[in-house]
Order: C-alpha cells, then sequence, then structure tokens
C-alpha cells in the first residue's frame, strides 16, 4: 500500500486557506439566497396569481435542474451572450445564491404553512388586519420551523460548493486538485479536503442541535 | 341584535348550511346543540364571517354584514369568538395576548391596553398569571385567558365554540363558572356546547340543528322535557 500524508505536510496551509474561501462564498450565497427566498415565499403566498405563478416557475427551474448546469450557464453562457466574463467568485455567488432562493422559499412556506390555523383565525376573529397578524402572530411561530431547515440547506450548500471548484474557483477542493496536481498523489489530498468537509459538516449540525434545543426550550415558556 | 335570513353555506358540493333563518337580539344566551357535523361550528363561524356564506344574509346592529363593501375587520372587533383549542397566541404572555388585539385594532396606548388587559384577567380569576405563557397553563386557565382576550375589545356578542371540549373534566366548571358571570353582566352570547346541564340552566333559547338545518328552537325547559321533532329526542336520549 502506498500512503504518504507526509507528502502534503507543506500544501496544508494552502489547503486550509480554502476553509474561508468556501466558508465566505456559501454565507454569501446563503444571505442572497434568504433574501430572494423571502420574497419568492410572499410572492407564493400572496392573492395575486401572477406572483405566485412566477415564484413557482422559478422554484421549479431552480430545483428542477442541477445546479452545476446553472454554475454552467452562468459562468460560460451569460458571457457568450453578453460579451463580458464574470469573475468567478461572482459567477459562483450568482449560481449558489439564485439555487438556495428557490429552497429557501420552499422552506419559509413551508414553515408558514406548518402554523397552526387556528393562530390565524384567532387573529382575524379579533379584528386584526392581514399584515400586522403576519408580522406578530403568524412569522414568529414559522421562524421556529424554519430555522433548522434552513441550517439544513446552509449544510447542504456547504458540501455542494465544491462543485465551484469546476469553474476555477479556489475553494477546498479546487486546492485539493491543484495539490494533486503537483505531487501526483490524488488520495492523501483528497482524503484531506474530505476530513475538512467532515469536520465543518459536524460543527455546523452541532450549532442546528443547539439552536434546536434553544427553541424547543423556550416553546416550554 | 344579530339577524340571519336564509343562510346558506355549501362546501364544495356538500351542503352544510341548508337555508337558515334566526336572529338572536341584545342580551339574549342562545345555545346551539346537535350531533357532529349538523354544521354548528360552520353557523358560528358564519356570523363573524370567519366563513363567507354561500347565500343568504345577515345583519348586525342593523347594518349588513354579508354585502360587498363591509368592513370585515370592524365587524369583528364588535365579535369576540372562543375557540375549542383556545388559539392563543403562544410566544405571548397572558397578558400580551389579552393587550394585543386591543393595541393593533383599537390603538390603544401600551398603557391603556394593560388596565383594560388587566382588567379582563381579573375577570376570568387570573390576576397572578398574566406573565404565563399559555404552555405553563391548564387547559382551564388556557380557555379562561381566551376569553379574556375576547373580552379586552369590549365586544357586542360572544361566541363560544365548545369552549370546554378539550377539557379535563375537572376544569369544565371553572371556565363554565366564567361564562355563567358573562351571562350574569348581561352579555349577549352564542354557545355551540355538549354541556346539556349548562345550557339548561343559563340558555335563554336552545337552537338544535341537524344536517345544515335548525330542527326545532324554543325555551330550554320546554325543549329539553318535551321535544318536538324525533331526531331531537334520539339526540337528548344519547346525550343525557
Ligand atoms: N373548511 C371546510 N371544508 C370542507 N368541509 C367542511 C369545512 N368545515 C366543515 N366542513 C364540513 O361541514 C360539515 C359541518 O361541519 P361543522 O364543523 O360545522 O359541524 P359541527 O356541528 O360543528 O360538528 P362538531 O360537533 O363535530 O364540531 C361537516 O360535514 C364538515 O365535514
Ligand atoms: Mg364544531
Amino acid at each position: 500500500m502506498n500512503l504518504d500524508f507526509t507528502t502534503i505536510i507543506d500544501y496544508i496551509p494552502f489547503i486550509l486557506g480554502g476553509i474561508g474561501t468556501t466558508l465566505q462564498f456559501v454565507s454569501v450565497s446563503i444571505l442572497i439566497g434568504l433574501l430572494l427566498g423571502t420574497l419568492l415565499a410572499i410572492c407564493k403566498i400572496a392573492n395575486n396569481k401572477i406572483l405566485q405563478g412566477f415564484a413557482h416557475g422559478y422554484t421549479s427551474i431552480f430545483r428542477g435542474t442541477p445546479l452545476l448546469l446553472q454554475l454552467m450557464l452562468i459562468h460560460y453562457a451569460i458571457p457568450q451572450l453578453t460579451g463580458y466574463n464574470t469573475p468567478t467568485y461572482v459567477s459562483a455567488i450568482l449560481a449558489f445564491g439564485l439555487n438556495s432562493g428557490a429552497y429557501v422559499s420552499e422552506i419559509i412556506r413551508a414553515g408558514i404553512l406548518a402554523v397552526d390555523p387556528g393562530q390565524q383565525e384567532a387573529a382575524l376573529a379579533l379584528g386584526v388586519p392581514k399584515r400586522p397578524m403576519m408580522i406578530h402572530i403568524i412569522l414568529p411561530q414559522a421562524f421556529k420551523n424554519i430555522l433548522p431547515a434552513l441550517i439544513n440547506e446552509f449544510i447542504t450548500l456547504t458540501k455542494e460548493s465544491s462543485l465551484v471548484s469546476t469553474i476555477g474557483y479556489l475553494d477546498l477542493m479546487r486546492r485539493a486538485q491543484i495539490v494533486e496536481a503537483n505531487i501526483y498523489r490524488s488520495f492523501e489530498p483528497l482524503i484531506f479536503v474530505g476530513f475538512i468537509y467532515w469536520i465543518m459538516v459536524f460543527i455546523l449540525s452541532k450549532i442546528g442541535r443547539l439552536i434546536e434545543w434553544r427553541l424547543r426550550q423556550s416553546d416550554k415558556g | 341584535m344579530i339577524k340571519v335570513e336564509q343562510l346558506t353555506k355549501k362546501f364544495g358540493e356538500n351542503l352544510v348550511l341548508n337555508n337558515i333563518t334566526t336572529s338572536i337580539h341584545k342580551g339574549e344566551v342562545v345555545a346551539i346543540i346537535g350531533p357532529s357535523g349538523s354544521g354548528k361550528s360552520t353557523f358560528l363561524r358564519c356570523l363573524n364571517l370567519l366563513e363567507r356564506p354561500s347565500s343568504g344574509k345577515i345583519w348586525m346592529n342593523g347594518t349588513e354584514i354579508t354585502g360587498q363593501k363591509v368592513n370585515i375587520q370592524g365587524i369583528r372587533k364588535n365579535i369576540g369568538m372562543v375557540f375549542q383549542q383556545f388559539n392563543l397566541f403562544p410566544h405571548m404572555t397572558a397578558l400580551e395576548n389579552v393587550t394585543y388585539a386591543p393595541r393593533i385594532v383599537k390603538k390603544l396606548s401600551p398603557q391603556e391596553a394593560e388596565e383594560k388587559g388587566r382588567a379582563v384577567l381579573a375577570r376570568v380569576g387570573l390576576s397572578e398569571k398574566e406573565m404565563s405563557y399559555p404552555a405553563q397553563l391548564s387547559g382551564g386557565q388556557k380557555q379562561r385567558v381566551a376569553i379574556a382576550r375576547a373580552l379586552a375589545m369590549e365586544p357586542d356578542i360572544m361566541l363560544f365554540d365548545e369552549p370546554t371540549s378539550a377539557l379535563d373534566p375537572e376544569m369544565v366548571k371553572e371556565v363554565l363558572d366564567v361564562m355563567k358571570g358573562l351571562v350574569d353582566t348581561g352579555m349577549t352570547m352564542v354557545v355551540v356546547t355538549h354541556e346539556m346541564k349548562f345550557a339548561e340552566e343559563v340558555a335563554d333559547r336552545i337552537l338544535f340543528m341537524d344536517q345544515g338545518v335548525i330542527m326545532e328552537e324554543g325555551k330550554p325547559e320546554e325543549f329539553f322535557r318535551n321535544p318536538q321533532t324525533n331526531r331531537a329526542r334520539d339526540f337528548l336520549s344519547k346525550v343525557l
């Protein structure tokens, strides 16, 4: 068996540098996704067929096609139309942000629908108008359903983020590939970044559990 | 005070209320009884437009509320409703539950709303629970807060949909006692209930509903002693 982790020692700082790159771009993407997802969710529950149709169509397309394809389209196909090259960072954030917007909108919509309909009835019966009802009664309760699912989405994005290596963005995965090419060995750098991904996801999951636990505590009053 | 004329409600093909005509007078206490699925809740929910009637008209204090251009919120704020499942706002304390609508709908200042809120909580005997969240209250206490929440809006009429059906038996009395207290203040009340003793004791009139129609209505002593229809006799023999 030919296995020697000392071969990557010199490259460890270079690879670790990818943690920041990856997390940074995932964070920005999910912020965009959150903003966009909220707007789309509002469209979905609005009493307006056109907005609803747009939001459902958007979601259907972005959830129904491979993320890799979306990334490729944004990075390689759009420049062909516009004549401008998009920087890899922008393409990466755009693709992941637009994609996660679709997923986040479903998370928010489901979170709102999961609130007991009795809450809306009680508010309506008191004469509370729709807007304050949404803001004071429904959304605070929906938030408890939404937050854990959002953390899952963050975890998924962190793992999927390795796709951006295909357009040359210097994330964890891309750095492993560069090391691979330098030392003519695949196993050690790949295992090493795999380990880093796993640790990151492990920590994010723990944070998610903690938040869920806190939410359940506050439910008990 | 409320006049209902030829009220019909369909859910799809399902005819749930069939041509109901009745009226409820100021200060009157009306108990609605009848078998499950007979349309009692739907009737109640039509009165504050939580359900839109398929046809027919409803007047409240002389204003038709089933018209096209009515201000639904303006009507609902004068109609209190108490639900079987309480439907308290779980993220608000008892006091916040009872002050919320007066602040938002009646635009009371926080001080005014709290003053009123404390007064209604005292009325249902829960002054010491004002800082408790619903999850920290027993079923009976939750329902009393829900009654207080409706009262805080100073409604002209109170609707109750099986207010004690979700309660453990030992908590039914405290809620019924609060309701009796309301009756004594002259509140107009419509109560859907399975508590026959309560209905007999406090109601001025019984509406017996079956299959979407009012099969029988009358004074409780007459209705319970001498029901006129087979349906009512049948129903009473099962529940009494
Ligand atoms: N939102 C709805 N959509 C469709 N059907 C409904 C809806 N609400 C009620 N129904 C139907 O209307 C009928 C009457 O229901 P309703 O809840 O008014 O009966 P009820 O007399 O209150 O019964 P219970 O004693 O069980 O509460 C039932 O057949 C029910 O299935
Ligand atoms: Mg019912």
